[in-house]
């Protein structure tokens, strides 16, 4: 290792699992890594690949039950693992920094933002209580968030999410860091915000050149800010390289696999996925962890463990077939989506307002005025059968916010809702007719919440089949058998209870107790978001097959706009529930005219180490949309003034397709 | 392909379930020592008439306050009746009257909660705020009362201590089924149109039974001391009946020539409730790795 004396943060054949009565069971196996000062690694994997154990275990922070087996963690020349607990103490969070994952739960909610800056400059530096108030501003300065003062006065759940970021970044530099570790510190915050946020880390590094470990699952974060790529699976590295060089020449079957799963926006296309599922951390694995999902598996792979072999000196993987299997990016068969044909109108939303009423029983009884803010207002559009429209926007852009008032879950509080039959549909679901609930069917985002824990997956499915079918005995059990099968899973799945079955497997329970109705319309809120990319795709492939046999409709709420482009055909952007664009896929992605769509679509991250977000809005959360004038005004690059502030913008487009509101000409876009 | 045709691969239903909660329990410490006392008390209880060696209500004038002896293992008490017959039988009230008692508490508290938290609303905002004012009477001189008038016949009793005790559980059911009624599968069932019956039945009750179940199993212990403690005040049981807060109230003033006619059923009522404390953290624990099972 050339340049392991350079190294700041090391991992040396490092193992960590459990040492009971039944053995050693490693759960992390055999680690071997480096970062050195101003560099940034990404640590990769699937969910359950070990990537925050590896993480943590640098630090010498081991969970409940786990302990270091074999191996050292080096931070500078100190090893970790033979550190008095109180040197360690004072070593994490002060020259060793860590950035968790939700900032929003990493921060106490019942103290203020100066208070828990307070405390960290107190443990980590030896600033005097009289400077300690400039330290604080120049810290929120230097991490970008305006008005310092005023955020130190706020409680967290004051701030947004990309705020809450900013502060648990901050407060990992009041203790003067030489290495971060930041365990996925962009997941779950939207596009524009990660953008803004990788960026300002990007400068820390360089300026304060700081060593990063990158803990993420999104490959696309890690080519943004990272030099090299350490993958993970199943508790070991099974690749480790340049970033270049590990997304363009991927050497490990597991890696390639991997990046041809992402769906990305210049190929329209549903990616393929990965078959199978990682294996359980105390499975005892004799061979490649990986064989069992390889296309490429030998009697060789079954019976030996492969040594992590170099490639170049800069880059390893751990294969026993790297000679064999040519060096090349995975050319997967990713399936080429169809225009689908344009069917009968499913439903229709006309001017549409949505205000949650969020007045008590009792603020009703001292006043008889709702206060109210409109969430969404003004919405047009139609949805037919055989279609995909897809909502896309930023959180608190109303999108699932349009999907309850379709379901009927929060009324609509003026416009109209058409159904199928060209009727009204009452605003709530307790006013609708049994035909009406049948014909839209909800599949939610989080799987582990959308199954009853309590309830075997036969019991899930009879409900819709004996409620709208009034199916029984042997033409029940036959539908459930042909649902299963519908998802591509066996008949043995019947009785199962949702705490057996992996995420993606519980999503497709999901998607086939919505399809159980036979429905018009499906309304799928984030249906993938909470699964692993590998899986993402089989999801997003069965929903696509089911809806071209079935000819349902389809109403897709996603924040992931290389999933719209892949299997949308209509897509409706929004921002602060008024619609900026809406149109054909392919015209609103291939040139992007709205500044709002062109900034979502430009802050878009891709497994592409020469793919730069260009950042057009400032990284503003706004809580509430502008009074009148455009809903983007305020974050808008290009606003004119006067017009954008006071008057809703016109339709610049003259024909049913496509519609872009803005105050701008046309050609100007 | 194929259909399902055997059933023998199905999860646990019934009893089969309820030896797997059983033996989850079992495994643990607390779970093992509250299990056995528990099941010994029961027993006790049961077969009381063939383990007593004397009638409890036979008074023999010759014995009064005797120290424990081979004929009496544990003496006699003020009345010359043998202790260790009457301690054995003693727990027979107590344990008849809360088991029913705490039934129906379960039934009133845990129906009356789970439609509270399920219909939200107003409704639910104008019974909490009744319940909150419930829970503010002092509960004890409100059974007093209730006794002074109807009398401590075991109906009343049962029906007294089942209603007080049902408000404290109404509180926590509603806890419960607010939490499941914002899963996601509830909203499913609402929006697919299913009757509120069968969401109760089928979404809601077997996502709240663990809560029911523990719930249970303390306020019954809690049900138990309250009974012991009106027999101690002299407004439980009526004399003759051998029962362990009335034999502690009745022999303390003879405490300093005999203690054993007070100890042995502060010892039995004691190891009772510590039984039914453990069993009913031992169920919660085996109730909540249930609830997460991946295996």
């Amino acid at each position: 290792m050339s340049n392991q004396s350079l190294a700041l943060l090391r991992a040396d054949d490092l193992s960590v699992g459990i040492d009971g009565s039944l053995g050693e069971y490693k759960i992390i196996k055999d680690i071997d890594f480096s970062v050195a000062r101003g560099e940034a690694v990404g640590l990769v994997g699937e969910s359950g690949s070990g990537k925050s154990t590896v993480a943590l275990s640098l630090l010498g922070y081991l969970g409940g039950g786990l302990s270091k087996l074999n191996g050292q963690s080096y931070f500078g020349d100190e090893k970790i693992y033979d550190l008095a607990p109180a040197i360690l103490q004072r070593l994490r969070g002060g020259r060793l920094g860590l950035i968790p994952q939700n900032a929003g739960q990493a921060l106490t909610p019942s103290l203020r933002i100066k208070a828990q800056l307070e405390e960290a400059i107190e443990l980590h530096s030896d600033i005097l209580q009289a400077d300690r108030h400039q330290r604080l501003i120049d810290l929120l300065n230097y991490v970008r968030l305006p008005d310092p003062e005023v955020i130190l006065e706020r409680y967290p759940h004051q701030l947004s999410g990309g705020q809450q970021q900013r502060v648990a970044i901050a407060m990992a530099l009041a203790g003067e860091p030489e290495a971060l570790i930041l365990d996925e510190p962009t997941t779950g915050l939207d596009v524009t915000t990660q953008a803004h946020i990788l960026e300002l880390l990007e400068t820390l590094r360089n300026e304060r050149n700081l060593a990063m470990i990158f803990v993420s699952h999104d490959l696309g974060v890690i080519a943004r800010v990272c030099s090299r790529i350490v993958v993970m699976y199943a508790g070991e590295i099974v690749e480790n390289g340049p970033v270049r060089e590990v997304l363009r020449s991927p050497a490990h079957p597991y890696t390639r696999g991997l990046l041809a799963s992402i769906p990305r926006l210049s190929q329209v296309a549903i990616p393929v996925s990965m078959e199978g599922r990682p294996p359980s951390p105390v499975e005892r694995i004799s061979g490649c962890s990986f064989a069992p999902r390889c296309h490429h598996t030998k009697d060789i792979c079954r019976d030996q463990r492969p040594n992590l072999t170099e490639i170049n000196s800069l880059h390893k993987a751990r294969c026993h077939l790297l000679s064999e299997i040519e060096l090349k990016p995975h050319s997967g068969d990713a399936q080429k989506r169809l225009p689908s044909k344009k069917g009968k109108m499913t439903a229709l939303l006309q001017d549409v307002d949505i205000r949650y009423d969020k007045s008590t029983f009792f603020s009703k009884l001292i006043s008889s005025k709702p206060i109210s803010v409109a969430t969404v207002q003004g919405v047009n559009f139609e949805i037919h059968s055989g279609e995909t429209t897809a909502l896309v926007g930023e959180s608190g852009s109303g999108k699932s916010t349009i999907l309850k008032a379709l379901s009927g879950l929060v009324p609509a509080s003026s416009g109209r809702i058409v159904g199928a039959d060209g009727n009204d549909m009452p605003a709530t679901v307790e006013g609708r007719s049994k035909e009406e609930k049948r014909r839209i069917q909800i599949v939610f985002q989080n799987p582990d919440a959308s199954l009853n824990p309590r309830a075997t997956v036969e019991e899930i499915l009879t409900m819709p089949l004996r409620l709208y079918e009034n199916l029984n005995g042997r033409a029940l059990r036959d539908r459930i058998v042909e649902l299963l099968f519908d998802v591509r899973l066996g008949p043995e799945y019947m009785r199962k209870f949702p705490g057996q079955m992996s995420g993606g497997e519980k999503q497709r329970i999901g998607i086939a107790r919505a399809f159980a109705a036979r429905p018009d319309l499906i309304l799928c809120d984030e249906v993938t978001s909470a699964l692993d990319v590998s899986v993402q795709a089989a999801v997003l492939n069965l929903l696509v097959n089911l809806q071209s046999r079935t000819g349902t409709a389809i109403l897709f709420v996603s924040h992931d706009l290389a999933v719209v482009r892949a299997i949308a055909d209509r897509v409706v952007v929004l921002y602060q529930g008024r619609i900026c664009e809406s149109g054909p896929v392919e015209n609103v992605f291939a040139e992007p005219s709205h500044p709002y769509t062109k900034t979502l679509i430009n802050a878009i991250l891709e497994p592409d180490p020469d793919r730069v977000p260009t950042l057009l809005a400032d990284d503003v959360t706004e809580l509430s949309p502008p009074a009148t004038g455009c809903p983007f005004q305020r974050r808008c690059s290009r606003n004119i003034g006067e017009i954008c502030n006071r008057e809703s913008p016109p339709d610049l487009i003259d024909d049913n397709l496509h519609s872009i509101y803005c105050h701008l000409n046309i050609n100007e876009l | 392909m194929d259909t399902v045709e055997s059933r023998d691969q199905l999860p646990k239903t019934g009893f089969a379930k309820i030896g797997e909660v059983l033996s989850a329990m079992f495994t643990q410490t607390s779970g093992k020592i509250g299990l056995i006392l528990l099941v010994t008390h029961l027993a006790i209880a049961i077969f009381a008439n063939f383990l007593a060696p004397y009638d409890s209500a036979v008074q023999d004038s010759n014995l009064i306050l005797a120290t424990p002896s081979a004929d009496h293992w544990l003496g006699t008490d003020n009345l010359g009746r043998d202790v260790l017959s009457r301690s054995l039988l003693g727990g027979r009230p107590a344990l008849v009257t809360t088991f029913f008692g705490t039934l129906l508490a379960l039934f009133l508290g845990g129906f009356v909660g789970v439609y509270l938290g399920f219909t939200g609303g107003k409704i639910d905002d104008i019974a909490m705020r009744v319940v909150d004012a419930l829970l503010a009477i002092p509960w004890l001189l409100l059974l007093l009362l209730i006794i002074a008038i109807f009398g401590s016949s075991p109906p009343v009793m049962i029906i007294t201590l089942g209603l007080i005790y049902a408000v404290a559980i109404i509180r926590i059911i509603r806890g419960a089924t607010l939490d499941v009624v914002a899963q996601d599968y509830v909203t499913a069932a609402r929006t697919r149109g299913e009757s509120a019956l069968t969401i109760v039945q089928y979404e809601l009750l077997p996502n709240v039974l663990d809560v029911v179940l523990v719930e249970g199993a303390m306020r019954w212990s809690w049900m138990l001391l309250t009974f012991s403690a009106l027999s101690f005040l002299g407004f439980g049981v009526a004399p003759p009946t051998a029962d362990w807060g009335l034999m502690i109230a009745s022999s303390r003033n003879y405490m300093s020539i005999s203690l054993a006619p007070v100890v042995a059923p502060m010892i039995l009522l004691s190891t009772l409730i510590v039984g039914l404390n453990l069993s009913a953290d031992a169920l919660a624990k085996a109730l909540g790795i249930d609830r997460t099972r991946t295996h």
